[in-house]
């Protein structure tokens, strides 16, 4: 039986619907030497921003049961570095590159980063990161507020033709709500779901384990939460979820699938096994033969009540 | 570097708290370098999440070596591995020492200051460097937990100690044993590599820099990922914040800012 991994995001086909998070992939030039990058069905850069930016202090992350935190604070070179230094090694893999980025104080940054990225081909999508959580002075996130994400995404949504995704945070109350809003706004896609908020303590020191005291959460313990909004905003909205959060192994890969994402993201586990993305794609393919799927499409919302 | 799966074939305790694993690890001994290291699976499951970095302590033919304080979580379940498991290994791991000046013909000393654990690295580049005038200074709290004191013997090196006790040795911080050895060395022919805790790496900074010392310091940060990715293990230098685990572990002291 031929299987069909494929999905289309926007304008975007990928071969296969496993694509890797941003920021745990840095700018896949780090992978090189332990998969084959051309495998991977897209790959989603390290955050940028217009401006280069060094990040937060140091320590960033640590360790908590079943994940980490981290607080990164959006260190990149800013886009110009990054379209010299990074963007011709991604280039020449073929696969689809998606820049993720996100604004540091003036929303019309985003507005100058799109325009700037219409010229670039080798550039297939964009994904706007309006919920991370570890930006100094950031009180309250874009994706928090429905109103403030249905702007952010039209202001872009008109500058660009180019596929749009649109990546959420579950630190809010409804999250089909503001899923909703960017579907409204002209969203593509959307990206579920971003680091939750959270801290850990150093106990023998009383002191946070963090150097910016909270940091965002990942890894298998925010699964659960993951897949949960996966569904809810599933039931919600006609536009594809690239769903994410704790995804280790094909199994955990399947529940998001099984809950409503057309294509899921690695996160976390690449910095644990480099080749978990490359290991999902055949277990997928194991899985859809052995259950006499022909397309991984049929999976997604295929959740029994 | 690679990613794959060793074989542990001896993994005991070789003093107080201190475990010394050896892994048939033919890929990674083929190419390791002195001050590298490797970032180990040390559970099939999710405890611990992370993987753990360590130095790699020695390598000999197709054996990989490393030494580690049970400690934490990790280490806990590290010592608890036999004989004959295999682990997944990702190394070799970071730049490295340079000791290139050392071994030309003009011959430099070569002063390693290890405080702790911190012979772990050196002990492997003390085997690499050929040149003879060698001195290492071991720092650690009592005489049980000197480490190594005849491995560097072995390897060519004047060993002297230092504890905070006075139980062996020079009596009070590996630092001020240094300091007290500074004055009979010429400085400008002397390179010295140390690796250690965060506050002995500073003092050592400091004083190679007000006597123009060369010195070389193998770093210490939470490791998420090893290779560059997470952007976790930074450290404060005069370019910024730069990654231990690909810019370093190994800085040259003056490049650092504490």
């Amino acid at each position: 039986m031929s299987i069909n991994l494929s999905v289309k995001i926007g304008k975007l086909k990928l071969k296969n619907p496993v694509m890797v998070a941003s920021g745990t992939f840095g700018y896949a030039e780090e992978f090189k030497d332990f998969i084959n990058l051309k495998e991977l069905g897209a790959i989603v850069t390290k955050t940028i921003t217009l401006n280069p930016r060094q990040g937060n202090l140091p320590p960033r992350t640590c360790e908590t049961p079943a994940g980490m935190l981290n607080s990164i604070g959006l260190e990149n070179p800013g886009l110009e570095l990054f379209l010299k230094d990074k963007l011709p090694f991604l280039k020449k893999l073929g696969i689809p590159v998606i820049i993720s980025i996100a604004l540091e104080d003036d929303p019309r940054e985003f507005v100058e980063l799109a325009k700037r990225i219409n010229k670039i081909n080798a550039l297939s999508a964009l994904e706007l990161n309006i919920s991370c959580p570890n930006v100094a002075g950031q009180k309250t996130l874009i994706s928090q507020d429905p109103k403030a994400t249905y702007q952010t995404v039209s202001s872009v949504r008109k500058i660009t033709s180019k596929t749009l995704i649109t990546k959420l945070s579950p630190n809010i109350t409804c999250i089909s709500e503001i899923a909703q809003a960017a579907e409204a706004a002209g969203s593509d896609a959307v990206s579920l779901i971003n680091t939750l908020s959270g801290m850990s303590i150093d106990l023998a020191r009383r002191k946070p384990k963090l150097a910016a005291i909270t940091g965002g959460l990942s890894g298998p313990a925010i699964r659960p939460v993951a897949l949960k909004m996966v569904w809810e905003a599933y039931n919600k909205i006609k536009i594809p979820i690239i769903g994410m959060g704790g995804i280790i192994d094909t199994l955990s890969a399947l529940e998001f699938f099984i809950a409503g994402a057309t294509a899921v993201s690695v996160g976390t586990v690449n910095f644990i096994n480099p080749k978990a993305g490359v290991e999902i794609i055949s277990g997928l393919k194991e899985y859809l033969e052995r259950n006499k799927i022909n397309r991984i499409g049929k999976l997604t919302g295929n959740l029994k009540i | 570097m690679v990613q794959i799966k060793n074989k542990i074939i001896y993994n005991e305790k070789f003093k107080g708290n201190y475990w010394h694993c050896i892994f048939e690890a033919p890929l990674i001994a083929k190419i390791a370098k002195p001050g590298q290291f490797v970032n180990i699976k040390l559970s099939d499951g999710l405890k611990p999440f992370l993987r753990r970095p360590f130095s790699i302590h020695n390598i000999s033919g197709s054996k990989l070596e490393i030494l580690y304080e049970v400690l934490g979580e990790g280490t806990k379940i590290l010592a608890g591995r036999k004989k004959g498991e295999y682990l997944d290994i990702i190394g070799p791991l970071g730049n490295g020492f340079d000791y290139r000046r050392v071994d030309k013909p003009s011959g430099q000393k070569t002063i390693l200051v290890a405080g702790g654990i911190g012979v772990a690295p050196l002990l492997f580049l003390s085997e690499k460097i050929k040149a003879k005038d060698k001195i290492v200074l071991i720092g650690a709290k009592t005489k049980k937990q000197v480490l190594c004191e005849k491995e560097f013997k072995n390897s060519g090196c004047d060993v002297k100690i230092a504890t905070d006790d006075g139980s062996v040795g020079f009596k009070g911080r590996v630092t001020d044993l240094l300091k007290s050895i500074l004055p009979a060395l010429d400085h400008r022919l002397s390179i010295l590599y140390a690796c250690g805790p965060n506050p002995m790496l500073k003092a050592l900074s400091d004083i190679t820099q007000k006597n123009n010392l060369p010195a070389q310091v193998s770093m210490e940060e939470h490791m998420s990922c090893g290779i560059g990715a997470c952007l976790g293990c930074v450290v404060k230098t005069k370019n910024g914040l730069e990654r231990v685990c690909k810019e370093g572990p190994v800085f040259n002291a003056k490049h650092l800012i504490w």
